[in-house]
């Protein structure tokens, strides 16, 4: 492999000007394998990513029917119809509401057991294996078993029933729907964002409690004031990646509610699915996928902008 | 935060802790031993916390319905390869990002971090045409090729970086002035000092392989070729009515495994996580 050619080496160059450099000079060699080390990745992710995108936006313009072979030129007109479609409204309020109301349950949830498994007291490992343990259940399984347990006559309303409480039927009610969705799916990731606080809370020096201790502020004043901050970094990450898995929500929909009752839990990925590959309109479909990816986009940005308002430092 | 905390506090921390823990643990206790339950028994309440009468029909019944243990299989093997290619794919990438200098490395690191904002939620209809007209649909093809190279190992490609970047560069100097090449270099030093975020990519690939489902429900259509996921909800009696117990079975079979593995390594899964590039 680093066979440079040595019988031209700078004694056999005889009187030449200058001794002959060989071609592959370890600076040459070094850029080479640069690039062949990236190129899986680089062109995988141009075939599989970047190809995708732009095709999207081409579908986007086009009518595509497989049952009927055709794929024609349609100009805007599948934007026409996105600015028409009666469902829209109601499609982007369910991602909203699952992604805000994901987003706030989650962080809050994980910050809170990450604070609690954080003190010094025995057990801290088992108990942040067991809040951990729901991330490794297969998702499916995991929501099937919700499924049955938020059924009418299931484990959770039998549980209401003993503290004379009639429950509601939790993923037949308008508001219930979402709400069950958005807490089946906190309890399945939280685990995640606990472990993560949890790093970042062992990263905050002791120094800074004792120094604030002794000046005489409160526990609730030390963690606004210390912990939170010092944490930020994680906290912005955590949301990134909380708000953008939020929105590829999928499987928990498709089991547990279908998108109902009515459209209350038909999020943006459900409603595309619906439309590309059961009602088999791909054009639309595809305009659908533009909506998504522009959400994602915004979002991603509007927080890595946020940073630097409320992100206390940037290692 | 750690400080001495008195006898009280404590029990009252352990008190919310056990609380908290119960929506965490119950769900999972409640599928095995209801899988082992005759249908009758899952329903009743208050709900028997170890089955009264134990059987194991139920697990008998889901291979009588499904191929199951096909379906095993195949999210077993779509994982264990996703895996391997995620792992080779990101560590080379990773380590070059990171280690060597070439020309356009920070475009070209831009372009593949761009892939963090185009989930394959975005482009499955364009990825469904392109592997239809490829003839690999109703093939795994599409579940193996995708996430080895698009959004997932783009993050495990920017955690490989960010790893690599902290390392120490000394011994990867001393090796190269012992005349090692950039790949001995990279092979025999770098790789073996990384194990752990290897370990924390292959933990999150595994598990994001292991649970797709839009995907296989997209691109699968025969029983034989399904994952788990897919498999585990088309336990239906004749009236499209789920059959509780067979369906708990299938889900028993598809979740213990990786938890027990978990509870096993649950340090290096939490740890390995937790000490990765993820942390801001």
């Amino acid at each position: 492999m680093t066979q440079t050619d040595t019988r031209v080496g700078p004694a056999a160059a005889g009187p030449a000007p200058g001794p002959a450099r060989p071609f592959w000079t370890s600076r040459r060699r070094d850029q080479l394998t640069g690039y062949l080390f990236v190129a899986p990745q680089l062109l995988g992710s141009a075939v599989f990513v970047i190809l995708p995108l732009v095709l999207v936006v081409w579908y986007s313009l086009h009518e595509w029917n497989v049952l009927a072979g055709t794929f024609d030129f349609v100009g805007t007109d599948n934007y026409a119809a996105l600015a028409d479609d009666p469902n829209l409204g109601a499609v982007l309020r369910a991602t909203g509401l699952f992604s805000v109301g994901l987003v706030v349950l989650n962080l809050g949830l994980a910050l809170l057991l990450a604070v609690l498994l954080n003190q010094k007291l025995r057990g801290t490992i088992l108990f942040r294996t067991l809040f951990f343990s729901p991330v490794v259940v297969s998702l499916v399984a995991w929501t099937i078993v919700w499924g049955f347990l938020l059924q009418d006559n299931g484990g959770i309303n039998g549980l209401l029933d003993t503290l004379g409480v009639d429950g509601p039927n939790w993923l037949r009610g308008e508001g219930t729907a979402m709400l069950s969705v958005i807490v089946v799916q906190v309890f399945k990731n939280v685990g995640l964002n606990m472990v993560l606080f949890l790093a970042a809370l062992q990263g905050v020096p002791a120094e800074l409690y004792e120094a604030a201790e002794v000046d005489g502020a409160s526990r609730m004043r030390q963690f606004w004031r210390i912990t939170v901050p010092l944490i930020s970094p994680t906290i912005l990450l955590t949301s990134i990646i909380t708000v953008v898995g939020s929105l590829q929500v999928f499987a928990q929909i498709a089991v547990l509610t279908q998108g109902g009752p009515g459209t209350s839990t038909t999020v943006l990925v459900y409603y595309l699915y619906q439309q590309a590959f059961q009602f088999h309109h791909f054009g639309y479909g595809a305009t659908l996928s533009i909506v998504l990816f522009a959400i994602v986009l915004a979002l991603t940005v509007l927080q890595w902008q946020m940073r630097k308002r409320w992100v206390f430092h940037e290692s | 935060m750690s400080r001495d905390l008195s006898r009280r506090t404590k029990l009252v921390l352990y008190g919310v802790l056990l609380v908290l823990a119960i929506p965490f643990v119950f769900p999972t206790w409640w599928m095995v031993t209801s899988s082992l339950k005759p249908v009758a028994d899952i329903f009743a309440f208050p709900p028997q916390l170890l089955p009264v009468n134990p059987r194991l029909d139920a697990y008998q019944r889901v291979f009588e319905l499904q191929p199951f243990g096909q379906q095993y299989l195949n999210s077993l093997y779509i994982a264990l390869v996703v895996t391997v290619g995620t792992l080779a794919v990101s560590a080379l990438a990773g380590y070059a990002f990171a280690r060597i200098r070439f020309r356009g490395q920070n475009v070209l690191f831009l372009i593949v971090l761009a892939g963090l904002l185009i989930p394959s939620e975005v482009t499955i209809v364009p990825l469904f045409q392109m592997f239809f007209k490829l003839g690999l649909i109703n093939t795994h093809w599409p579940l193996i090729l995708v996430p080895i190279f698009g959004a997932p190992s783009v993050l495990a490609t920017f955690i490989m970086r960010q790893f690599f970047i902290s390392l120490p560069g000394e011994l990867e100097e001393a090796a190269r002035v012992d005349g090692l090449g950039r790949f001995a270099t990279f092979w025999r030093i770098a790789l073996p000092l990384s194990r752990p975020a290897l370990g924390a990519v292959a933990i999150f690939t595994f598990l994001h392989s292991w649970n797709l489902y839009l995907e296989p429900i997209v691109f699968l259509s025969s029983p034989e070729k399904f994952t788990l996921p897919q498999a585990l909800t088309q336990f239906a009696d004749a009236y499209g009515g789920p059959m509780w117990d067979v369906q708990l079975a299938a889900a028993s079979m598809t979740a213990l495994p990786v938890l027990v593995v978990f509870v096993i390594a649950q340090k290096q899964f939490v740890e390995g996580l937790a000490h990765t590039g993820l942390k801001g």
